[in-house]
């Protein structure tokens, strides 16, 4: 017993770190609504900082005044940049800032590996407490007591400057409702700015806080984000106290699994400990199924869209459409054309299957409005449905990739039932908890997945077994399902869709059952993402879980983002040029990360409504056209 | 409005211009494609790199193999099976290269393994450790330098048998190389001391540690003995929170890898005294072969070499090598002369076995000490990689019939 209660202890010390984190991304968000990727890079940020004080400087001051100068200074880096960048892109259309996030994770990682080198940088024990002291018969690291308090003080002086202060009152408005705040004469540029800093500052404070715990190293950036939005969530989007309560559950579950280690069940024994690795996923998601807004959430005020209206999607004309029968026909030639360089091919699989994965996430995205952060679970399902009917059942090449729409169909029917009962910002988590499940069952079913290293083995048979006709096959695919997501679309079920999207109180009136309609649309979506992931399987000859991890339903969302998320070419050029981007852009530089999100800043600052968006704006319109 | 596949034609265009615009190629190289994930481990790669910049320029300053330069394009594999198989077709279909060498991790390395079978194309594995790329999933085109997870582990075996104790404690990182290293350790210690009980196994995620619980977890189960096999970050957290609990007082710890610099440098003052450990102590090994090669490396970069600086020379020199045997690029002739290719490398020679096309290149076990503040390996000794293995008669039975 003494040493589940110890445990606790422990869970409590690992709250802290998770609480700074996530409490600053919690006000960014409820205040500015950018969903920013970029907070971890500056928790890492923070403790590389904190570690060059702290061995430069030295002793006393070099560490505890270092771990303060590192939260000013990351403080002051966030304030720049929301003034350089995110205030440029504030009348986007909504998520479109999480592109300019991402790209600013790649920047700074590559940053801080040429500033610090790439070896991990183990910062020394805080000085004052380097020992531990005896507590229920065991040793409890001193400054693991420090953090057990430094947690909640914080909280407190957190919680009494919102409640007291004027600055308190105008974050507490403006997550409630900004409009009003800045109809009211508040100035919301600087308002925005000093949340964003406050919101950098705690992030750096976290980073800085670890670095008598933890090496500063390079992948602490998407390790620390992906927990500091589950405790956000689990907690209630801006609720602070929340993201507490929420770091506390999350911690001591997981210290709990640790704590169980072992167990026998009759000769079948179970590894706690390795359900840590899913452990915040799975209470995410049972508190996101139980409580819709998170422990201390409340429903979000709805936020009137500071971006110009959306145009309505029109039918291609006839010469738009003799157009296009005559790319298809080049496409079609493309095995002719491309000879002598036959990684054309190569690289345009890769393409058509970013193109399947971006449609159909832009499908739930755009159109229907519901923000998927966990499309790589339904490209999983496709990919591990082929491979695992091909690796066992010696199934033959189609049957494989037939089963792969009908596994990530039955995946997002699942799926897309309990996440169309939520929106927003509490949707997109929901899905990003379902895809890590998947990905976690996958990862841990050895027997039957193979586990980390995937099912290897997996190639293509005759006929389409050389490039050309695998490539052909790809394109036909591909179309298909581009023009069946199109016909949806323009069918009365996309305009129900939309309508949902639009305004769910006028399309339940007219007799709409929207939930229903986006469930179905979350599913003909995973369907067609599943395609891809079955000629992904083929294409590489294997699939492991990493090919289905959170990177994958990132790169989905940018590529949608990239392309224009109001518009139905959006996805294509955009899945098109982040995958030809990419393949060039490796090969060229060693700091190929920082290139590439330098980039994509161009490109977000360039068109802000996505390439296509901005494209579409220079094109002439015709006023009759329906 | 633009159509859908008016894009796709934009997006088609791009990739031609790219795809086109074959590089400039000197006439007259040997062409070598190599593939790593260096932005995901850069600690280890970036020396692993210089390794074989250092290995190229040798072989060249001395004319190079046949009558022609080394040339090696290398590629960042992105850290995933899926792009690091497109950057192997790439190099291969664009580039034109006669083979190619590379990877890190173990499943990126399987992924190429089966490619580089698939297609036909010679594949030298330098760093990935699992043992399926040489057994249960090896082909006749790949072959693996580094020693596997189940020769490192049986290099540690023969201390751990002579710690003489009863209760062990695993931890290990809850992926192949840590899964499939705990089940080695086990089913080896059991094999050479049948008494062994182990009373607790913590398999935290790979990077995400919950040191101070996974430390307490540990040492409520009152083992006498740990068998560690994280390494990085983890394993920077493991130790601090494991000194500062006490977890490793009067306790025997084996560990892989913990000796290598790469992992052993970080931990500074708070390196673990008394594990013991696999590694590679760069300082301290006195045969001419390696003092040679550090000066060299000293010389060139200014920085010491860790491992990967090793395996990143010796992958390259052994291809130098294997061309040399075979006399010509051609694919099957190479794997023809790999097999039984004998290499002189800065831990002396080795073979790469016809059996299963693994190296015998070994490893060096011995003790962590603190020497001025920083972690050392001492009273270490050199461990032939061919000591460790089983028969060619058991690993054929454990490879895929040709």
């Amino acid at each position: 017993m003494s040493s589940f209660l110890f445990q606790a202890l422990n869970g409590l010390s690992a709250a802290s770190g998770l609480f700074f984190v996530a409490a600053g991304l919690s006000l960014i968000f409820g205040v500015t609504r950018i969903v920013n990727i970029a907070h971890g890079s500056l928790y890492m940020v923070g403790t590389y900082i904190a570690y060059s004080f702290a061995t430069v400087v030295g002793g006393m001051l070099g560490f505890w005044g270092g771990i303060i100068a590192t939260a000013i200074i990351v403080g002051i880096i966030g304030a720049v940049i929301e003034v350089l960048l995110l205030r440029r892109i504030y009348r986007a259309p909504e998520l479109f800032q999480l592109l300019a996030t991402f790209a600013l994770v790649l920047v700074i990682n590559d940053a801080t590996l040429w500033l610090w080198g790439p070896e991990d940088l183990l910062g020394p024990r805080a000085p004052g407490l380097r020992g531990a002291v005896e507590v229920l018969g065991r040793q409890l690291p001193t400054y693991d007591l420090f953090l057990i308090f430094i947690g909640p003080a914080v909280l407190i002086v957190l919680h009494f400057a919102l409640a007291r202060t004027r600055f308190g009152r105008l974050v507490r408005a403006a997550t409630q409702d900004r409009e009003m705040v800045s109809a009211l004469g508040v100035n919301q540029a600087v308002l925005f700015t000093a949340v964003f800093a406050l919101g950098s500052f705690l992030s750096g404070l976290g980073g800085a806080l670890q670095v008598a715990r933890e090496p500063a190293n390079l992948a602490m950036d998407l390790t620390v984000i992906g927990d500091a939005f589950v405790v956000v969530v689990v907690g209630g989007m801006g609720s602070i106290t929340g993201a507490y309560l929420a770091a506390v559950l999350i911690a001591e579950v997981k210290a709990l699994c640790i704590a169980i280690g072992v167990v026998d069940f009759g000769g079948f024994s179970v590894n706690f400990s390795k359900m840590t690795l899913v452990a915040e996923f799975l209470v995410m998601a049972v508190v996101l199924i139980a409580r819709p807004y998170g422990l201390l959430g409340r429903e979000q005020g709805a936020v009137r869209s500071v971006a110009e209206p959306e145009e309505p999607i029109r039918p291609a004309t006839r010469g738009l459409k003799l157009a296009g029968v005559t790319v298809l026909a080049v496409l079609i030639y493309m095995p002719l054309i491309a000879q002598d360089s036959p990684y054309v091919l190569v690289l345009g699989v890769d393409v058509l299957i970013a193109v399947l994965f971006a449609a159909s996430l832009h499908f739930i995205m755009g159109p229907g409005g519901m923000h998927s952060f966990g499309h790589a679970a339904y490209f999983g399902l496709g990919a591990y449905g082929t491979a695992l009917l091909v690796k066992w059942l010696a199934a033959p090449m189609l049957l494989g990739l037939a089963a792969a729409p009908l596994l990530a169909l039955l995946g997002a029917l699942l799926f897309g039932w309990f996440a169309v009962r939520l929106s927003g910002v509490y949707l997109a988590m929901l899905t990003l908890a379902f895809a890590q499940i998947v990905w976690a069952a996958v990862f841990q079913w050895e027997g039957l997945t193979g586990g980390s290293n995937g099912v290897v083995g997996v190639w293509p048979t005759a006929p389409f077994d050389t490039r050309e006709t695998f490539y052909l096959l790809t394109l036909a695919l591909a179309v298909i399902g581009v023009l069946l997501l199109r016909r949806f679309l323009f069918a009365p079920f996309g305009y129900a869709m939309r309508a949902g999207r639009d305004s769910p109180l006028r399309a339940e009136a007219i007799g709409i059952d929207v939930k229903r309609v986006h469930w179905l649309a979350f599913a003909i979506a995973g369907a067609v993402c599943g395609v891809g992931g079955g000629i992904f399987a083929f294409a590489k000859g294997s699939i492991s879980p990493e090919t289905i991890g959170v990177g994958r339903s990132i790169d989905g969302l940018v590529m949608v983002l990239l392309g224009g998320i109001q518009t139905l070419t959006g996805p294509i050029v955009g899945a098109s040029v982040y995958a030809t981007l990419q393949d060039t852009i490796m090969r060229q530089t060693e700091f190929w990360r920082a290139m590439l999100g330098g980039i994509i800043l161009l490109l977000v600052l360039a068109f802000p409504s996505g390439i296509v968006g901005a494209l579409a704006k220079f094109a002439p319109r015709r006023k009759d056209q329906p | 409005m633009i159509t859908t596949r008016q894009f796709l034609q934009i997006a088609f265009a791009g990739v031609c211009t790219v795809a086109f615009a074959q590089s400039a190629s000197a006439q007259g190289t040997i062409k070598i494609g190599e593939l790593n994930s260096y932005k995901m481990q850069p600690q280890f790669l970036d020396p692993y790199k210089k390794g074989w910049e250092m290995a190229i320029d040798e072989v060249n300053a001395k004319g190079g193999v046949l009558g022609k330069k080394l040339e090696v394009i290398s590629r960042d594999d992105g850290g995933n099976p899926g792009d690091a198989v497109r950057a192997a077709e790439e190099l291969v279909t664009r580039e034109g290269v006669s083979m190619i060498a590379g990877t890190f991790l173990s499943h990126i390395g399987l992924a190429v393994t089966n490619f580089a079978g698939q297609k036909k194309v010679f594949f030298l594995a330098a760093e990935p450790l699992t043992d399926k790329i040489t057994w249960q999933n090896g082909n006749n085109y790949t072959f693996r330098l580094r020693a596997s997870t189940y020769m490192q582990v049986a290099m540690l075996i023969p201390a751990a048998v002579a710690a003489k104790k009863k209760r062990w404690a695993l931890v290990y990182p809850n992926f192949e190389y840590g899964q499939s290293a705990a089940e080695n350790f086990k089913t080896l210690l059991k094999k050479a001391q049948p008494d062994v009980e182990f009373v607790t196994e913590q398999a935290p995620p790979l990077t995400k540690v919950d040191a101070g619980a996974v430390v307490q977890a540990l040492d409520d189960a009152k083992p006498d003995a740990i068998f560690n096999v994280l390494f990085g970050a983890d394993l920077s957290k493991f130790v601090r929170e494991g000194n500062t609990r006490g977890l490793f007082k009067n306790r025997t710890v084996v560990s892989l890898l913990t000796g290598e610099p790469e992992y052993l440098d970080p931990l500074k003052d708070e390196s673990p005294v008394g594990w013991i450990v696999t590694g590679y102590p760069w300082d301290k090994i006195t045969t001419p072969e390696h003092k040679a090669f550090v000066a060299a490396y000293q010389k060139k970069f200014n920085d010491y070499p860790r491992l990967g600086s090793i395996v990143g020379y010796v992958t390259f020199k052994s291809l130098a090598a294997g061309i040399a045997k075979a006399g010509s690029t051609d694919t099957d002739k190479l794997i023809a002369a790999f097999k039984g290719l004998k290499v002189d490398s800065p831990f002396g020679p080795f073979v790469y076995r016809a059996s299963d096309h693994q190296a015998t290149m070994g490893a060096y076990v011995g003790k962590i000490a603190l020497q001025g503040g920083k972690g050392v390996m001492v009273d270490f000794k050199y461990v032939d990689g061919a000591s460790v293995l089983p028969s060619d008669a058991e690993v054929k039975k454990l490879r895929p019939a040709p």
